[in-house]
């Protein structure tokens, strides 16, 4: 195609048809300020903060939403176009509760640091923020309207890449808010808490319930055992929180940071992640020879249940009946590891950090315990952990490297996967196929099915079958399968689905921002921690071996089924409920 | 005052079938079906050089081009009879006084750029006029005129009435074709504009009533008669609306090139009550605000052009000399305030600082900096505003800055020589 020259504040440049002004003037060096604009969403064109004189017409154009032509002129940086560019931020400032000193987003704020780029030197019209109570109805995720600024990303991912559809926008003009169906809590409408509007707000209207405050105050009781595991996908997002290059590897940092702050152990989820693969590979292969449910769903991602749950519980059937793999292990530390140390379960605090805000409220689901005590306590986020790496003043970068406790701390590289889509699909693989066929896999890196595509699938013959399998992430992927499966037309054994776009790297509760290319990264990253890896499948885990020798004794035995599976709620009901 | 394309409104049944065609109904549509090519119609139209009577006064003719230019199969034309701007009521007349005409506009619309099915979307404060138009569009089927090979010729067309709820913004074409996709109405950017991609993705031609009421008489009487009405730029007549303080209030069909004056005191019988005149409002609440000195302008969309203002939709609000500037201005800015769809920034934050500043000046606490804030703030909603609705509401506002700054003064100085606004705050030198 013949590409289009236009003059961008005098300078020439050549770009292809249907390029927008702002992205004409990136190649230029030139950065034009936006706000509503996300490198992964539709183009909206709401804030109008990239405005920017043509030559020739009459008022100003959004460069995020005009597509350049030929001989176009473009000024971005008159006396004009800054000082709207500056009415244009005051405006929004008006309506902004400006507290940043104490708002989730100081320092990471995109309204913030446009307001210093902008030279923004004094808030000059009246203050308009509506004193709206703050939704704190759930445990997973906080809304604070007066912060909000009403962008409309958080409605484009809640609506167009997850398909849920909690919130939207309601009434109109200086009115208008975003908030669920008659500004109900987010805990009366059918929210599956994923977070993934807080990755996308660029200010601190939405964030994850903290908790950082209850982990604190275990740590300092002297009645307490203390356990902590930390979720695959942390360790290769953290260091982002502290400058470092993304996809760092900071997992001895964290272990090491941890005992420092007084975790009487520091274990691993990709302990239990391996223990998933054994109970979840058996299951299916229990199903294939049983005649039972399939195609069967895995059932890790909490905020991927509450969907199935509110959306689709005819195909409930369907999940695999393991709990997650940070519900198995607050279930073992309170069984298994509590009879081995002589401690009384309701004398250990189990924490968990996750990249996820879902996992808040899976901890707390009803099922999701044993006598009068939950399987997990405290749930932190990995920014939470980042917060309480910042109020401990211990320089993490600086920190020595650090191994996970055992036994509850070793794993393998399978389970180091976990935290990419895809890789429990490759976890479950590798040992489904050793376990049935009893020969080694030879290529145990299954690259089709990684990546952050949507939507993945293969067929792997596995002794005299082939195995069909599918990956989908992000809920709007999950959906398009689900159908498959209600029309009779899904002919797979096992899918893998993953509710964040992305999975656990691109989790509700990990650092912002977390980009396409920054998720990519952090991928990377988890499949460099399986090469990194002595061992690489589930079941060559010495210590879930011991586990099954001395407790266990099977998969999906008797202990198993008390301890490490579950069962699921129809949410239906109550979303219509609710909804009406 | 002329009577072209309201020449039937209230000389005919507006259901009666029989009498339209008795009038010439339908000869329009005939013609264009039997004698010329869909690229025909649409060369008349250009030729007939008439424009856009809903507002912007975008040339017809180079509009349907747009849409008979995209290569889609599936097309549709919309008529935007959502007639919401205060002090605009002339759709009304031609929607209640000859649906059929309108109809029949829209028909040749589709044969000549190639849609099956077309829309009318009534505001739904008109129960009557949609009452009206499912009535006639029933009628126009059972006599063959709409649906599957309509007068025996190849070309299908098939009618649907749709209404909004009352909101504003959705007179503006891509809110209203958001709406009646079902979602609720606010502006989508542009581009891509409707002729290329609108109602359900598909090239869509969006028409006024009154555009489309000016079709089956250029067709069926040709180009030339047409052109033989109104001004070198302008051609053909206007429906006006016209209210406020003045004598005979209502639609009046005017040529082209007639004076404001000309309006205001020969047609409409000048003042209430031999009063000053103080302003009239061109163009309904978006319009710009012209004194007295201004009243010569002939109506001519280049002349009007040339002082920065439009017509419109042909709205005159008439305002005598007991008005307050910034009442007034307080009253027009609240009723966009109400109606901006709340998308874009501009549009929904400013109108309601500027109504904080008029409300500091008319409680008695207003300074030099209010009148800066309110022409700061109705300049960026002009020139940053993502629709229409956003870039023409702050028109008043400036226009008023613009002709009345005295009176801004006045208030600033604690005065209102109207006696309207009451200085509840620390008015300073009363009187």
């Amino acid at each position: 195609m013949d590409k289009i020259s236009i003059i961008i504040d005098g300078k020439k440049v050549s770009v292809p048809p249907d390029t927008t002004i702002l992205e004409a003037a990136r190649k230029t060096q030139i950065n034009i300020p936006t706000l509503c604009y996300h490198p992964d969403q539709n183009v909206k064109g709401n804030c109008r903060v990239c405005i920017v004189e043509i030559a020739g017409a009459n008022g100003f154009a959004a460069a995020c939403c005009t597509t350049v032509k030929e001989g176009m002129e473009i000024k971005t940086n008159t006396i004009r176009i800054r000082e709207a560019r500056q009415m244009v931020l005051n405006l929004i400032l008006a309506n902004h509760n400006s507290q940043c000193l104490s708002c989730k987003r100081n320092g990471n704020c995109e309204l913030q640091t446009l307001s210093q780029e902008l030279n923004i030197e004094e808030e000059f019209l009246d203050k308009v923020v509506d004193l709206l109570p703050i939704d704190q109805s759930n445990f997973s995720i906080v809304r604070d309207q007066t912060k909000c600024i009403k962008c409309g990303r958080c409605i484009e991912v809640c609506n167009d890449v997850q398909g849920v559809g909690a919130i939207y926008n309601v009434n109109r003009s200086c009115d208008m808010k975003i908030a669920p169906a008659y500004e109900k809590g987010l805990s009366e409408v059918p929210c599956v808490y994923c977070g993934q509007c807080i990755n996308v707000c660029p200010v601190g209207a939405i964030y994850e319930k903290e908790d950082t405050k209850e982990v604190w105050r275990a740590l300092e009781d002297p009645n307490k055992h203390v356990v902590v595991q930390i979720a695959p996908a942390v360790r290769v997002v953290l260091g982002e929180e502290f400058g470092m290059e993304t996809g760092s590897i900071v997992t001895g940092k964290i272990v090491s940071f941890l005992k420092r702050i007084g975790f009487d152990k520091v274990f691993d989820t990709n302990f239990t992640a391996d223990l998933t693969i054994i109970e979840e590979g058996n299951e299916l292969l229990h199903r294939i020879k049983s005649g039972g449910k399939l195609p069967m769903l895995t059932s890790c991602s909490p905020g991927w249940i509450r969907y199935i749950e509110f959306f689709y519980p005819e195909l409930l059937q369907h999940l695999s009946t393991c709990k997650s793999p940070q519900q198995m292990f607050g279930a073992l530390v309170k069984s298994y590891y509590a009879e081995k140390m002589g401690l009384k379960p309701e004398d250990i605090v189990v924490v968990s950090i996750m990249p996820c805000t879902a996992k808040k409220t899976e901890a707390k689901r009803e099922e999701m315990h044993l006598n009068d005590y939950y399987d997990v306590d405290i749930v932190i986020t990995t920014r939470e952990l980042a917060k309480m790496v910042r109020e401990s003043r211990i320089q993490l970068r600086e920190l020595e490297e650090e191994d996970f406790d055992v036994p509850l701390g070793l794993s393998t590289g399978a389970a180091a996967v976990f935290g990419a889509t895809g890789g429990v699909m490759e976890a479950a693989l590798r040992t489904v196929y050793e376990v049935v066929t009893g020969d080694e896999l030879d290529k145990i890196d299954f690259k089709n099915l990684r990546g952050i595509a949507g939507f993945k699938e293969a067929t792997i013959p596995v002794g005299d079958l082939d195995v069909n399998v599918a990956v989908a992430n992000g809920l709007k992927n999950a959906k398009i399968l689900l159908d498959l499966i209600k029309e009779g037309k899904a002919n797979y054994h096992f899918i893998e689905i993953m509710c964040c776009p992305g999975g656990c790297i691109g989790g509700g509760g990990q650092p912002i921002p977390a980009t396409n290319s920054i998720k990519e990264k952090r991928i990377e990253a988890i499949y460099q921690v399986d090469l990194q890896s002595e061992l690489r499948k589930s079941h060559q885990n010495p210590a879930i071996k011991e586990l099954y020798e001395e407790f266990l004794i099977e998969p999906l035995g008797e202990k198993s089924h008390k301890l490490l599976h579950t069962h699921y709620i129809d949410r239906s009901k109550n979303n219509k409920d609710k909804r009406d | 005052m002329k009577s072209f394309v309201s020449k039937l409104c209230g000389k005919i049944m507006p259901l009666s079938l029989k009498e339209y065609r008795e009038h010439g109904g339908f000869l329009g549509l005939e013609k264009a079906l039997f004698y010329m090519s869909p690229q025909e119609v649409i060369d008349e139209i250009k030729e007939s050089r008439l424009r856009g009577r809903g507002g912007a006064s975008f040339p017809t003719g180079v509009k349907w081009q747009l849409v008979a230019a995209e290569g889609d199969e599936e097309k549709y034309v919309v008529c935007n009879a959502d007639e919401g701007e205060p002090g605009t009521f002339k759709d009304k007349a031609l929607l209640e006084g000859c649906p059929f005409q309108v109809i029949e506009g829209l028909m040749i619309s589709a044969y000549a750029v190639g849609a099956y099915k077309g829309y009318i979307y009534i505001r739904g404060e008109y129960p009557n006029s949609i009452d009206l138009f499912k009535k006639a569009i029933n009628i126009l089927k059972k006599e063959g005129y709409l649906g599957e090979n309509i007068l025996g010729q190849n070309f299908s067309f098939d009618i649907e009435v749709r209404s909004g709820a009352g909101a504003y913004v959705c007179g503006e074409e891509t809110a209203l074709i958001e709406s009646i996709e079902g979602n609720s109405g606010s502006s989508r950017f542009k581009p891509p504009y409707p002729p290329n991609c609108g109602l359900w993705g598909k090239p869509t031609l969006v028409n006024n009533v009154e555009t489309l009421a000016n079709i089956p008489l250029i067709i069926s009487q040709g180009a030339e008669e047409f052109l033989k009405l109104g001004t070198k730029g302008s051609k053909g007549t206007k429906l006006i609306s016209v209210s406020g303080n003045v004598v005979n209030k209502g639609v009046f069909e005017v040529e082209f090139g007639i004076s404001l004056r000309e309006i205001i005191y020969d047609i409409c019988g000048g003042l209430e009550g031999n009063k000053k005149l103080k302003f009239i409002q061109v163009g309904g609440s978006s319009g710009a605000c012209l004194p007295e000195l201004l009243l010569d302008l002939e109506l001519d969309f280049d002349e009007f052009k040339k002082h920065n203002i439009g017509i419109g939709s042909g709205a005159i609000l008439v305002v005598d000399d007991s008005c307050c500037i910034l009442d007034f201005m307080r009253v027009t800015t609240e009723f966009f305030k109400h109606e901006s769809c709340g998308k874009c920034t501009t549009c929904r934050e400013g109108n309601r600082h500027i109504i904080k500043a008029i409300d500091r000046m008319i409680y008695g606490s207003g300074t030099e900096r209010d009148m800066q804030i309110i022409k700061d703030i109705a300049t960026i909603m002009r020139d940053s505003s993502l629709c229409g609705l956003g870039q023409a509401a702050p028109i008043p506002v400036l226009s008023l800055l613009k002709h009345f700054k005295d009176e801004f003064q006045e208030h600033i100085n604690g005065y209102c020589s109207t006696g309207v606004c009451n200085f509840k705050g620390e008015g300073k030198s009363h009187g």
